[in-house]
């Protein structure tokens, strides 16, 4: 039976700004602008906009900061912050609201300037007591530790995790909002400075400024707008723990929640998808994510991406913005998961669009694995 | 219940020397970190035992800085629970590898680290 909220919302609007470096702007900047220009792509103005979803790593209360500088007195309003896949928690928190009429015209947006700004990952996670005196540097440790259990467990190489990166530079290579591009090698990769045993530095995401933003409306309404609407079919999210060392098992994440539940309100399966955007912050995190959401068994994640198996021309398109590891990752990446996605489903690509695409997955990953949230977005094809 | 919860009990016992975790009467489950109730069933009758202080490794990384490289590992106590931690006195240590727990102090605090274990 047809889940109730299947494609009962499209996002019609998307915007960004400053991605890369912006210099002397502010994360309240960059966050406007790229909702200003998400907005406006929608055809709508920003009077029309009466829902805010927001989350950051730096305000406190995203959504009252987002209202006010906006000028905005929204009906409805959700800060939901579960780090980086907030964003597309937000999409299923948008849906239900657009769906039971609590709002007419939602707006989902994100804004740092944390690489001009200190040039670190900023977190306002707060150390974890049995954690912190073991200095574990948040959140490469915990990767590197899934790394390594990976490794252990499955017989994973670092070339096999060296090879998401060389794949996520193949796809930058052909997106000129790229922030990293340029040519790079397996041996590249693999002889980048060892940050966290056994990640590389170029096994770790970039850190860039940038704004994100989109906006969603009811599917009646979105037909009638100006892009053809990217709807969604599907969201769920799941997350069983906070700090890394109360995660069960270190190589399956809660998206092996969350993809069922999402396929399922979707109708879609595994194999339909044709354009997977996982949230890369560190190359195991693609692995986990391929072999969780059901593109190969546990395990055969590395032996899946091999000789440019996810890279251009690849068996599966994955990441094709360049992904968090090329392209951007402003401290928290969900938010540019879905701008790709719906960019990828308008066909408005340009040299690295998938063809002929219908379905496209979008899944977020916030902590240290802690939080996984998956969404499907389709043209009206599949409705 | 009344006076210090069990995160500060924790805390005291380490202080005095012991490392101690909680085990439910009822069921023989052991928790850590220190909680009011066994996660996920909720018992809340829970008596602090010495722990074994056997553990195996379970993840591990070593962290590579400015200052130096030092590892940072996940190890499952003999008992159940995994713990964070760091093996002392050694680069790394494969996964898989028996480590003893030994109390020592570090930043004003005592702290929990691990030490490989001698074949019998």
């Amino acid at each position: 039976m047809t889940h109730p909220l299947r494609g009962r919302a499209a996002v019609v609007g998307i915007g960004s700004a400053g991605c890369g470096e912006a210099p002397g702007r502010t994360p309240n900047e960059l966050m406007a602008e790229a909702a200003l220009a998400a907005i406006a792509d929608a055809g709508l103005a920003l009077h029309d906009i009466d829902g805010i979803f927001a989350a950051t790593s730096t305000h406190a209360f995203p959504t009252l900061s987002v209202a006010e500088y906006l000028g905005i007195r929204p009906r409805y309003f959700d800060g939901t912050n579960v780090g980086g896949s907030s964003f597309e928690a937000h999409l299923l928190s948008a849906a239900l609201a657009l769906d039971a009429g609590l709002c007419d015209a939602a707006l989902i947006c994100y804004g740092s300037n944390q690489r001009t700004a200190g040039g670190r990952l900023v977190s306002m996670s707060e150390p974890q007591p049995h954690e912190a005196p073991y200095k574990p540097r948040h959140p490469i440790t915990a990767y590197a530790l899934a790394a390594s259990r990976h490794m252990h467990q499955f017989g994973t190489t670092r070339a096999m995790l060296a090879e998401v990166a060389v794949a996520a530079r193949g796809w930058a290579n052909l997106n000129p909002a790229a922030f990293a591009r340029g040519p790079l090698s397996l041996d590249d990769v693999l002889g980048a400075r060892m940050v966290s045993d056994p990640l590389t530095v170029a096994d770790c995401c970039l850190v860039t400024d940038g704004g994100g933003a989109c906006v969603l409306v009811r599917a009646d309404r979105a037909r009638d707008l100006r892009h053809p609407p990217a709807y969604l079919l599907g969201a769920a999210g799941a997350g069983w723990h906070r700090a890394v060392m109360c995660m069960p098992d270190l190589t399956i994440t809660a998206a092996t929640d969350s993809g069922p539940r999402a396929y399922a309100m979707a109708g879609v399966l595994p194999s339909e998808v044709r354009l997977a955007m996982l949230y890369d912050a560190f190359t195991i995190n693609t692995l986990l994510f391929l072999e969780d959401l059901g593109f190969c068994a546990k395990g055969e994640g590395g032996p899946f991406v091999q000789g440019g198996a996810i890279a251009p021309g690849g068996r599966l398109a994955v990441n094709t913005n360049g992904g968090g590891l090329s392209c951007v990752h402003p401290g928290m990446y969900g938010m540019f998961l879905i701008l790709e996605a719906v960019t990828q489903l308008r066909g408005d690509a340009g040299e690295r669009q998938v063809a002929g695409l219908d379905v496209a997955l979008v899944h977020g990953n916030g902590g240290t694995l802690s939080s996984q949230c998956t969404a499907l977005l389709g043209t009206a094809a599949t409705l | 219940m009344t006076g210090p919860g069990p995160e500060a009990e924790y805390r005291a016992h380490l202080r005095d020397g012991r490392f101690m975790l909680q085990r439910s009467r009822s069921t023989g489950v052991h928790a850590f970190y220190p909680r009011i109730a066994i996660p996920g069933t909720g018992e809340q009758d829970l008596d602090w035992v010495t722990a074994s202080g056997l553990a195996t490794v379970y993840a591990i990384t070593v962290n590579r800085t400015r200052e130096g490289a030092y590892n940072v590992a996940l190890v499952d106590l003999d008992e159940g629970p995994r713990m964070m931690t760091r093996i002392d006195g050694i680069e790394t240590v494969p996964v898989g590898t028996r480590v003893r727990a030994r109390i020592i102090e570090e930043d004003g605090a005592p702290l929990v680290v691990f030490v490989p274990e001698q074949p019998a």
